[in-house]
């Protein structure tokens, strides 16, 4: 039988030469991630259960991202509980303040993804790791405490949906707007339990931070995974990061897809995901007159060094809306220290925002930008459920950083020219 | 088994960030989860509800977070059990993992009003609504699944296939 490609990655983990759409697999896992919100239960589930051992070490990683640095007092008891956890059994990647940053920038930064990889994590973006072609899925904390016991974890082999990207994207597209432009038209359940493969000629033309972002919002689609092919981008973003050689797969050129959809990227414009869903999708020209109270620029999904650079391309020189708190959130050390040297941060602060030490904090709302009654924000996060991000009464368009910015500097959500 | 219990029904895409808000995962306490269980959909829910109760909804219930928190608070508010039409596969892999019980039936959703009594006879593989006497079969869940239920959660069967 023919495979897709998070087939073929399945199979090769599962000890098998094939498998089938719909077959209960036992897989071999190459990383297990937690962070503070859900390793805590991760660690309780092991209690319980009367285990008293890791199957590998080196083979876990615990961010403390979310709550951090901490917000209020049980926030601090959970990352400690983690943080006895990992010094008790000698975990290699515990990532604390100071060396973290959140955890799917960051796990990729520090080599710890390799293409061909099989990854699950406790948290839904974990298939980020697909922009390298790896297979990775977001499960729950006792799914991941399992893995941390056995190095495995069963699935259910998903079938596929093929997105072929064409042509170069229009200007001011980014991997934001394809992604949310694909929500929009299959919804947040159009590829429920399902792969999304994306391939085609216009991958070449986006980056390794645009494919993370199109990978990170495959579970708004309701998505397994979201998977990209290995190329020169992905070889050249994984060198000097690791000494694992990638191992590549590809699909096969028959292999079956429950739909193939092409998209022309030349002719695609900003998109803006309207509250309450990912899928509430309008093109930058159809938003109307919305003005807004907070801008984040940041996230698992926006916080890497081209999108800082996209949100500084329209801040150079200007100053955000006296009516706008702007909150710029790099997502690792790694990519703040990368800024401050390219000059960037002096420009959002000079522009009237403020620049906050990587955490996932507003984005679910925890801290550092939680919204009032009746307030609007532009994120570039991922989700604008009711109450994501603060009260319920308040309001989340997710944008690209481009037009997060833009919306900064001008008191509503905009696009267009700088 | 056979669990009764009043209907909560809800609609389309109820997400886990209003099934538990993330202002409130700074503790993992099953209690003090439960005490704002639905809360920024439902303020009545974590009030009234009543052990047994039953929650009913439509298509791809508890996406979004993968938090386990979500069918956690469910079952400490004393949920006897979910009946939707479709759900986000996260939750549907941690209400199983933490013996959540879970049912995909679109029958059973389109004929279930908010407030009916319904009885859910797993043995049998059928729900009833008792309000209005109409019953649906159920398909039964994969062996798979039914091992890791049976023994109690995941990490327990695990345990047991480990002793066998």
């Amino acid at each position: 039988m023919p495979m897709t490609m998070t087939q073929k990655i399945l199979a090769a983990h599962a000890g098998k030469n094939s498998v089938v759409c719909g077959e209960l697999i036992r897989a071999r896992l190459d990383l297990i991630l937690a962070n503070d919100i859900t390793a805590p239960v991760s660690i309780n589930e092991l209690k319980k259960a009367g285990i008293d051992r890791v199957f590998d070490k080196t083979k876990i990683a615990l961010v403390m991202d979310h709550f951090t640095p901490n917000k209020d007092i049980k926030a601090a008891a959970q990352c400690q509980c983690v943080r006895s956890f990992a010094r008790r059994f000698d975990i290699d990647n515990f990532f604390d303040v100071g060396r973290m940053g959140i955890e799917h920038a960051l796990l990729p930064e520090e080599g710890l993804v390799s293409p061909g990889d099989l990854i699950i994590g406790a948290d839904s973006h974990t298939c980020t790791y697909g922009a390298l072609g790896a297979f990775s899925t977001g499960v729950g904390s006792t799914d991941a405490a399992a893995g941390m016991a056995t190095g495995e974890a069963w699935f259910k082999v998903p079938s596929a949906i093929k997105f072929v990207l064409k042509n170069k994207p229009a200007e001011h597209v980014s991997g934001k707007d394809i992604i949310l432009y694909i929500i929009g038209k299959i919804g947040v359940d159009g590829a429920l339990y399902k792969s999304m493969e994306f391939v085609g000629d216009g991958i070449k033309y986006l980056g390794i931070d645009d494919r993370f972002t199109i990978a990170n919002m495959a579970i708004e689609a309701g998505a397994k995974n979201g998977i990209f092919p290995v190329d020169g981008v992905t070889l050249d973003y994984l060198k000097g990061k690791t000494a694992k050689p990638p191992t590549v797969f590809e699909a096969d050129k028959d292999a079956e897809y429950d739909a193939v959809y092409e998209i022309d990227l030349s002719g695609l414009r900003p998109v803006v995901a309207f509250p309450h869903l990912p899928g509430n999708t309008r093109f930058i020209d159809e938003v109307g007159d919305i003005e807004i109270d907070q801008v984040v620029i940041g996230s698992c999904t926006n916080g890497h060094i081209s999108d800082l650079r996209a949100a500084a391309e329209v801040l150079k020189g200007k100053k955000t809306h006296e009516r706008v708190r702007a909150i710029i959130i790099p997502a690792t050390n790694k990519i703040y220290l990368e800024a401050l040297k390219e000059g960037l941060i002096e420009i959002f602060i000079n522009a009237g925002a403020v620049v906050s030490t990587p955490t996932c904090g507003p984005c679910l709302g925890g801290h550092m930008g939680v919204l009032a009654e009746g307030e609007r924000a532009v994120s570039t996060t991922n989700r604008n459920f009711v109450g994501r991000m603060g009260h319920v009464g308040s309001e989340v368009y997710l944008a690209s950083p481009y037009v997060a910015a833009m919306s900064a500097v001008y008191g509503k959500i905009t696009g267009g020219k700088i | 088994m056979t669990i009764k219990g009043r209907v909560y029904k809800y609609g389309d895409n109820v997400d886990t960030d209003v099934i538990i808000p993330a202002r409130y995962l700074n503790t993992s306490d099953e209690n003090a989860l439960a005490a704002h269980c639905m809360e920024d959909i439902d303020k009545a829910f974590a009030l009234g509800v009543r052990p047994g109760d039953i929650i009913v909804a439509g298509d791809n219930f508890g996406c979004g977070s993968s938090r386990e928190h979500a069918p956690i608070a469910i079952k400490a508010c004393g949920v006897s059990c979910v009946i939707a039409v479709s759900f986000a596969r996260i939750f549907y892999r941690n209400s199983i993992n933490i013996g959540l019980p879970i049912i995909e039936c679109k029958k059973a959703v389109d004929g279930i009003k908010n407030g009916d009594e319904v009885s859910v006879d797993f043995d049998k593989g059928s729900i009833t609504n008792l309000t209005t006497g109409e019953a649906f079969a159920v398909p039964p869940l994969p062996g798979f699944i039914q091992e890791i239920v049976g023994a109690g959660g995941l990490l327990k069967s695990l345990l047991k296939a480990k002793k066998e």
